[in-house]
């Protein structure tokens, strides 16, 4: 990718930040979203994050095809325990890592 | 001018703790981007552009991964869809305030600010020109953060210590945080399956979106139908 190219990714991607972030403020400030909407948008973002993990976990990328016995999966396993009991990014970050690389020592 | 000043001190105290969180994600994102072929201005100009911490994660992601421009820019978008509902919330407190005040204030608009700002006019006694202080604190941060990460990440070589997990690592934190009731977990569920099958069956990038776009969809309606059912008996 040539800057340009990135210049123009980054404008696009920074049009379609700022405008869900300004257009209420600006023009529905006395209205209010359908609720069946707002509902569906707060599912969005655990949505979206699922789908981005799971198929690092689940399946290999060249060729793609299912596996229950990956390095990313069985590291995932003290990630998501250290997630859930912590909270910390940072920590979980470490944990994950640390587990990741430990496993491909043993593997 | 005492006036301004404690404005600007209380904007500056209130953001102090979101400026501390940032800092650390802001220097991990900054290393991922440089093992990604980032260089120092194309960090900067992401985090100028684009203040969305979560998106530029992703946006490397996809950028690593060689996803097409489209792919990246609408995953961004559904990723930013949330702050619809964040502005939203705020609006009602400015009341009778200038358009381009709101535009540059729409630019901060983060998870975080938006808490914090929200509590804080809650709490009453909150200037919207500390609101903004803090909004631009947090942003000034975030891109020396970001920049000081990518210089840092050329002295990590690369596979050090699993750094190639680290953006699976904060994707599940971040995953963790999100699953505020049994409603979103379902959702994340639906989402992981349809998302791995959509991988392994279509080729592109596109598995993100239609996976996600699916579960929220089933989510929503499955959360309608549990309410009227209640409503009912």
């Amino acid at each position: 990718m040539n800057n340009s190219d990135f210049l123009l990714l980054m404008l696009a991607m920074g049009a379609v930040t700022y405008l869900p972030r300004m257009v209420p403020l600006v023009t529905l400030s006395q209205r209010k979203l359908p609720v069946w909407f707002a509902e569906w948008l707060e599912l969005i973002p655990p949505a979206i994050l699922s789908a981005l993990i799971a198929p690092t976990l689940f399946a290999h990328s060249n060729p793609r095809v299912f596996s229950l016995s990956r390095i990313e999966l069985l590291a995932a396993l003290p990630t998501l325990f250290c997630a859930y009991k912590t909270r910390s990014l940072a920590g979980t970050v470490i944990v994950g890592m640390l587990c990741y690389w430990g496993l491909g020592l043993i593997i | 001018m005492i006036k301004n000043k404690n404005i600007v001190k209380d904007g500056l105290s209130a953001a102090w703790p979101i400026c501390l969180g940032y800092f650390p994600i802001g220097l991990s994102l900054g290393v991922l981007a440089q093992k990604g072929g980032l260089a120092p201005w194309q960090m900067a100009a992401m985090s100028i552009l684009v203040f969305a911490g979560g998106s530029q994660f992703i946006a490397v992601a996809m950028l690593g991964a060689g996803a097409s421009p489209v792919a990246i820019v609408t995953t961004v978008f559904m990723v930013n869809l949330r702050h619809l509902l964040m502005s939203s919330a705020l609006a009602v407190h400015f009341p009778d305030v200038s358009r381009r005040f709101l535009s540059l204030f729409a630019y901060g608009l983060t998870d975080e600010s938006f808490a914090v700002n929200l509590t804080r006019f809650n709490q009453g006694n909150w200037n919207r020109y500390s609101a903004l202080t803090l909004n631009h604190a947090a942003n000034s941060t975030w891109i020396v953060s970001t920049v000081t990460g990518v210089y840092l990440g050329q002295l990590v070589p690369s596979g050090t210590a699993g750094v190639d997990y680290a953006l699976t690592g904060m994707f599940i934190c971040l995953l963790i945080y999100q699953l505020r009731g049994p409603i979103f977990t379902i959702t994340a569920l639906i989402a992981a399956v349809c998302s791995v099958l959509a991988y392994i069956w279509m080729p592109g990038n596109s598995y993100v979106i239609i996976a996600s776009c699916l579960a929220a969809t089933l989510g929503m309606l499955l959360k309608r139908t549990m309410r009227k059912r209640e409503a009912n008996s």
